[in-house]
């Protein structure tokens, strides 16, 4: 039996079209984009066009667009960044527990450099409350952090109500939105949000290239010193065919939004489905109303985390969990530990299935009926 | 079980060892379905944050992508805690010297792994333990390892014909030399790598501070068994009976050793000489027996024993008592003979079972002073 990957909110792989046009790229576009002569100023084209597809993906202007190693370096750039830059105006900073650890590790070390951090808990389904950010702004407050869609269990958060709520205070919104981008349209004018992170491995572009969207006007104080790329707020050589596998990579994302949507939510269905018929107990972990559609996280009563995910990879199921922890060891999702309790069992037997590129409704059964054999095996 | 090898599955506990390297390399090539699993039983980081499982489980996964197996990790922290390191503590506290090892391997290797191996489809459970097993007259027997000097049955003494069934030891049949050359040969990534020495947890740590965390160091008096004080002691939990190491008492003559405890009065007994005689013992009671073949040889029997891991054995005359506990007398008198420690039986190269040695005696009198 073949292989299936579903675990697409961890990576996912290259659509053909991007591997071409890196390809493409790396022959003939390599010259320097500073570079005064030709062979630069086709380089910077592709940057430039690139760019502007970005921008454009998420209604905002080419300046706007910072481009970044990834997920990882956009988060920690927002919040070091805009930390750095106005810290005489406060140093409160409020963010959520389920965030990414890319989030959550920054502000630890900007709490150790004198901010003030405020973790907002999320509610069972691992929302967060408005009315609770509203009670949690200080006039010190400068940044507000909320992730967009949790990576773990696909949650999506009330982002236009946050952007509207600091319409009236003077802290800035980001929202880390590497799960969400490309699957739930995003304009950061109408949802109000000020700097936004976006990672293209996740949307089947390459690794190591992400983008920070800043808004106009904001101030932020880089991290990388050097050359006067990105109008001095990142320096380095650009990676050109990277990025221009990342637009390649956003063309795509952004015209199937739709269609993907119908399908990972028919997939979600799928994998219920056939739990129900088989009489499998689980609990679906997550928002119903408001989630990404290509995460489901499901907590399997009785069974344990460490054994699912070693008997279905030894089945041929690629999906995962939480974050893979020390020495390879599974701790509990802090994520799960946030909406739950410490001591919930479900923070010990929820697994993630995640859809993408070339997954089949043949595979997502094939999934399904593995998984069903393994807990049906385990709880004998 | 009469399966083809590739439809065997074997489940190898890798610790990123040179052993478990090798005892997993060796099945692959008899060509069973090997699958590598780290134990995480500690946690632990060093003073970069870094956790000091780390740097093993990357010598597991560079071994297990050179031999070809997919490997996994597996958290026993807690169980780890609540069953061998309570224990090692609550002995200490009662001033004994436990053996974790054997513990471990127990309530740990051979119990919660085994479950979780069972959970993953295995139908065995390998390690990189230099025993051996053998299925002989009906019942599966557990032999030394042909290496001597690495034979490792005394920490597996309470092993039982339900994880024997299921338990292989590739390494039981050739010499730690043999296992260092067959690493080297296949370049694995562990074949120079330095054994791994004392106690897992503790780790190349001082022991005394490593314990001082846990149990507060109560010092006291050393005192001669005709109660001539010596000195003080930072702590019983720091000196095992036999042992020179740490009294620091000079002066003239043959070097002092601890002989004994006296845990109501916080006393470190200690006597003069190697060869004292206080420190030997003829017989002892041991309890938590367990046998191999899960009953004893019989009532009462002779065989050889070891008191303490690497000692040549010695003859003894074993009796079962009625609730299970043993009484073991020696043909000869035994030096340091320390409660905590197991005491394992063998008849020939067969490991018959062991238990924990609770009580010493001499002359059929009761050695208080040794706990």
């Amino acid at each position: 039996m073949k292989n299936v990957y579903l675990d697409h909110a961890a990576t996912s792989p290259m659509h053909p079209r991007v591997i071409d046009r890196m390809m493409a790229v790396m022959k003939d576009e390599y010259g320097n984009p500073s570079s005064i002569h030709s062979y630069g100023r086709a380089s910077r084209h592709v940057l430039d066009e690139s760019r502007a597809m970005m921008a454009r993906s998420i209604g905002a202007l080419s300046n706007e667009i910072i481009f970044t190693s990834g997920g990882t370096e956009s988060d920690n750039t927002a919040l070091i960044g805009i930390a750095r830059a106005y810290q005489h105006q406060g140093k409160h900073i409020i963010t959520t527990e389920i965030e990414h650890h890319a989030v959550l590790h920054t502000c630890q070390f900007l709490e150790k450099s004198g901010f003030e951090v405020t973790y907002l808990p999320v509610n069972e389904e691992g929302l967060v409350s408005v009315e609770e950010l509203r009670l949690a702004l200080r006039d010190d407050t400068i940044l507000v952090s909320i992730m967009f869609g949790n990576n773990e269990v696909g949650t999506i958060q009330p982002i236009q109500q946050i952007g509207e709520l600091l319409q009236n205070h003077p802290a800035f919104f980001h929202t880390d939105a590497v799960q969400a981008y490309g699957l739930v349209k995003i304009d950061v004018n109408e949802l109000h949000v000020d700097l936004l992170s976006v990672s293209a491995h996740k949307i089947n572009g390459p690794k190591g290239i992400g983008f920070l969207y800043i808004r106009d006007g904001i101030k932020h104080q880089p991290h990388l010193y050097g050359g006067e790329q990105e109008r001095k707020r990142r320096a380095g050589t650009e990676s050109v065919p990277a990025i221009a596998g990342f637009a390649e990579a956003v063309t795509i994302a952004q015209s199937t939004i739709v269609e993907k949507n119908e399908l990972y939510v028919s997939y979600k269905k799928v994998i219920l489905d056939i739990f129900n018929d088989a009489g499998v107990d689980y609990i679906v972990n997550g928002s119903s109303e408001s989630s990404l559609p290509h995460v489901l996280n499901i907590s399997f009563p009785g069974t344990n985390v460490e054994s699912m995910l070693v008997n279905l990879d030894l089945a041929g199921i690629a999906v995962s969990s939480g974050s893979a922890c020390t020495a390879g060891s599974i701790d509990p999702s802090h994520v799960l530990v946030s909406m739950f309790d410490k001591d919930s069992e479900r923070t010990k037997n929820s697994i993630r299935f995640s859809f993408g590129l070339n997954n089949s409704e043949q595979d997502v059964r094939q999934a399904a009926h593995e998984t069903v054999k393994i807990i049906n095996r385990l709880l004998k | 079980m009469n399966k083809a090898p590739k439809d065997t599955r074997v489940v190898v506990g890798m610790s990123g060892g040179v052993d478990s390297s090798v005892a997993a390399l060796l099945l692959k090539k008899q060509g069973y379905d090997v699958v590598g699993i780290f134990m995480k039983n500690w946690d632990d980081t060093d003073e970069n944050g870094v956790c000091t499982a780390t740097d093993d489980y990357n010598d597991v996964i560079a071994v297990c992508n050179q031999i070809g197996i997919p490997y996994y990790a597996v958290n026993f922290e807690k169980q780890y805690w609540d069953k061998v390191f309570t224990y090692f503590l609550e002995e200490y506290k009662a001033g004994r010297t436990p053996n974790p090892d054997v513990m471990c391997n127990k309530e740990i290797k051979f119990k919660a792994f085994l479950e979780h191996a069972v959970s993953l489809g295995a139908d065995y459970l390998a390690t990189g333990h230099y025993a051996q097993v053998a299925y002989r007259d009906g019942e599966y027997k557990m032999l030394r390892g042909i290496d001597e000097n690495k034979d490792q049955t005394y920490f597996l003494n309470q092993l039982t014909q339900s994880q024997l069934e299921k338990v292989m030891f590739p390494l039981g049949h050739i010499d730690k030399k043999e296992v260092r050359e067959i690493a080297k040969e296949a370049g694995l990534a562990t074949a120079t790598k330095k054994d791994s020495t004392g106690i897992c947890f503790i780790g190349e740590r001082n022991f005394k501070d490593f314990l001082s965390n846990y149990l507060p160091a109560q010092p006291g008096n050393m005192e001669t068994l005709d109660g001539k004080v010596m000195g003080k002691h930072e702590g019983l939990m720091y000196h095992t009976i036999g042992q020179r190491h740490g009294l620091g008492i000079g002066g003239s003559g043959e070097p002092w050793f601890a002989v004994g405890k006296d845990l109501k009065r916080n006393i470190l007994y200690v006597g003069q000489g190697f060869e004292n005689d206080v420190l030997y013992s003829d017989s002892l009671k041991a309890v938590n027996m367990s046998w191999v073949a899960e009953h004893a040889p019989a009532a009462e029997f002779s065989c050889t024993a070891k008191f303490r891991y690497r000692q040549t054995d010695s003859k003894v005359d074993v009796k079962v008592l009625e609730n299970g506990d043993v009484e073991v007398i020696f043909a000869e008198p035994v030096r340091a003979i320390t409660p905590g420690q197991a005491v394992v039986f063998y008849d020939g190269d067969v490991c018959l079972g062991g238990g924990t040695i609770d009580e010493v005696f001499k002359n059929n009198e009761k050695l208080t002073y040794v706990g």
